[in-house]
């Protein structure tokens, strides 16, 4: 299988199953649309082209073609179905939760999925009696695997920032002995943020996720406090500082663009124009009964979007101003290997969400739908039959997935949006895959320009 | 080559692939 696009002036083709990479001339690339149905007659090839090409050129495309194919970087056989038993029998563990330290938030934004930070329950709080019992519970249930992730999460994770630090010492006391190294990451709305959690923050989180919107209308229109007030002259402010404190690395600002502003590249240049080298602006998942939820007929505009933000990224790179755009970044060169390329983010067997109640559920966005629930991290066991549905789930479990050329490069998708769009686990969300698809284009796209 | 340019290949990666050590994310290592 083989994908092939223009963009911004270059034709690109992307063999699926090698992952290689090629910049075509228009020769090559009109060949290529006739190659493998008439390879066997160079003859119907030359003909369908001679009106636009001279018969010395279409034999030279025609000939690298085969050779390419031949190096196994064209037309390249899919030989990773194969891999689905290794991956079966491969008997994963936990590696990372998502501790809910707070159920609980200093804003209501409107399309948060939490649902003012409550995910559809009562506000609490983890007590640190909980956040004990999930350490060890992630450092049992993690068998030899060394590296563990903890992620503070909520709700607004500073609304219990005692707890945060008392998890974290209490994580660093039993890490050696349990031959284990812990890296945390805080996602937080910025509102509490101060020195002194900054200082915190920047000494022992190896990732903090800052969230705003973009322009000030835009954020001040979905991230409202109780009042209604924006919230946008409070956090700019600090998130630059935050940014700077850490050296504009190991951090994100991110963001999230509805139909309110289908025009969100206006949005991530915002960010980068205040200073931040660190950008994620992702579109909303929401009931398409909402107002602002994404439409297939927002599609055209949105992909223009794509586009000329990656355009203009290239532009601000060669006048020294870059960026990181976080669905633009692609690794073309290394990358993950073919097994995590398959099963994707693992939630609902590698990675795990426990609420402030200690109750373990596949991953944040299935906090509070009780048909999820795990266990608990006081019981340590979980739930055989569920893990299993997750464990399951890979790209060729799901028919969509199998035959779309971006299927290394998005595992399949988010199982949360599968499930709450289309009520299972193998049908990907469609809107979402078209998004995919066009900044998987949009990405590759930049690495050419920059090679 | 004239008329294509090529910008390492993921069938290298099945073989030693799977540790799990790398980080919760996959565009992402052993490798």
């Amino acid at each position: 299988m083989i994908h092939k696009y223009s963009m911004n002036g270059f034709n690109i083709v992307l063999d699926v199953n090698s992952g290689a990479v090629h910049v075509v001339d228009d020769i090559a690339f009109e060949v290529l649309d006739f190659y493998k149905e008439k390879s066997e007659n160079t003859y119907e090839i030359i003909e369908a082209l001679k009106d636009k090409y001279s018969e010395k050129s279409i034999m030279e495309a025609i000939e690298e073609i085969s050779e390419l194919e031949k190096n196994d970087t064209l037309f390249s056989e899919d030989i990773y179905e194969d891999v689905i038993p290794k991956i079966e029998k491969r008997n994963p563990v936990v590696k990372a939760l998502c501790l809910h330290v707070a159920h609980d938030c200093n804003l209501k934004c409107g399309y948060c999925f939490a649902e003012e930070g409550e995910y559809h329950g009562k506000r609490s709080l983890m007590s640190f009696d909980t956040g004990k019992k999930a350490i060890d519970f992630l450092i049992k249930a993690s068998g030899g695997r060394k590296n563990l992730e903890v992620d503070f999460f909520g709700g607004e994770p500073l609304m219990n920032f005692d707890v945060v630090k008392q998890i974290v010492e209490y994580a660093r006391s039993v890490e050696k002995e349990n031959n284990k190294n812990f890296r945390f990451t805080i996602t937080t709305n910025g509102i509490l943020l101060n020195d002194d959690i900054l200082e915190y923050i920047n000494q022992n989180m190896h990732n903090v996720v800052l969230s705003i919107d973009g322009r000030k209308e835009v954020n001040d229109k979905m991230r409202v406090r109780a009042d209604g007030r924006g919230s946008y002259d409070t956090i700019a402010p600090k998130f630059k500082k935050v940014a700077e404190s850490r050296n504009q690395k190991d951090y994100y600002v991110r963001g999230t663009f509805t139909r309110n502003n289908l025009d969100f590249s206006k949005d991530v240049l915002h960010l980068a124009d205040l200073g931040f080298k660190q950008i994620s602006v992702e579109p909303v998942v929401a009931d398409e009964k909402e107002t602002y939820s994404l439409r297939k007929d927002d599609l055209p505009v949105l992909f223009k979007e794509y586009e000329n933000l990656a355009k203009e990224m290239i532009k601000r790179k060669k006048e020294g101003g870059s960026f990181n755009f976080f669905h633009f970044m692609i690794d073309l060169t290394g990358g993950p290997c073919v097994t995590k390329r398959l099963v994707g983010c693992g939630s609902g067997s590698e990675y795990l969400a426990v609420t402030p109640e200690g109750d373990l559920y596949p991953c944040h966005q299935f906090v509070g739908m009780e048909r999820f629930k795990m266990g608990n991290v006081s019981k340590g066991d979980v739930n055989g039959k569920i893990r299993a549905e997750f464990e399951n789930c890979n790209v060729y479990s799901k028919p969509e997935c199998k035959k779309c050329w971006a299927k290394f490069y998005c595992s399949g998708g988010c199982i949360a949006n599968s499930f709450n769009t289309n009520g299972d686990f193998i049908t990907p969300y469609e809107i979402g895959c078209e998004l995919q698809r066009k900044r998987t284009e949009c990405a590759i796209m930049i690495k050419v320009a920059e090679s | 080559m004239k008329h294509i340019k090529t910008l390492k290949l993921l069938k290298n990666t099945v073989a030693k692939g799977g540790c799990g050590e790398c980080q919760t994310s996959v565009a992402q290592c052993n490798n």
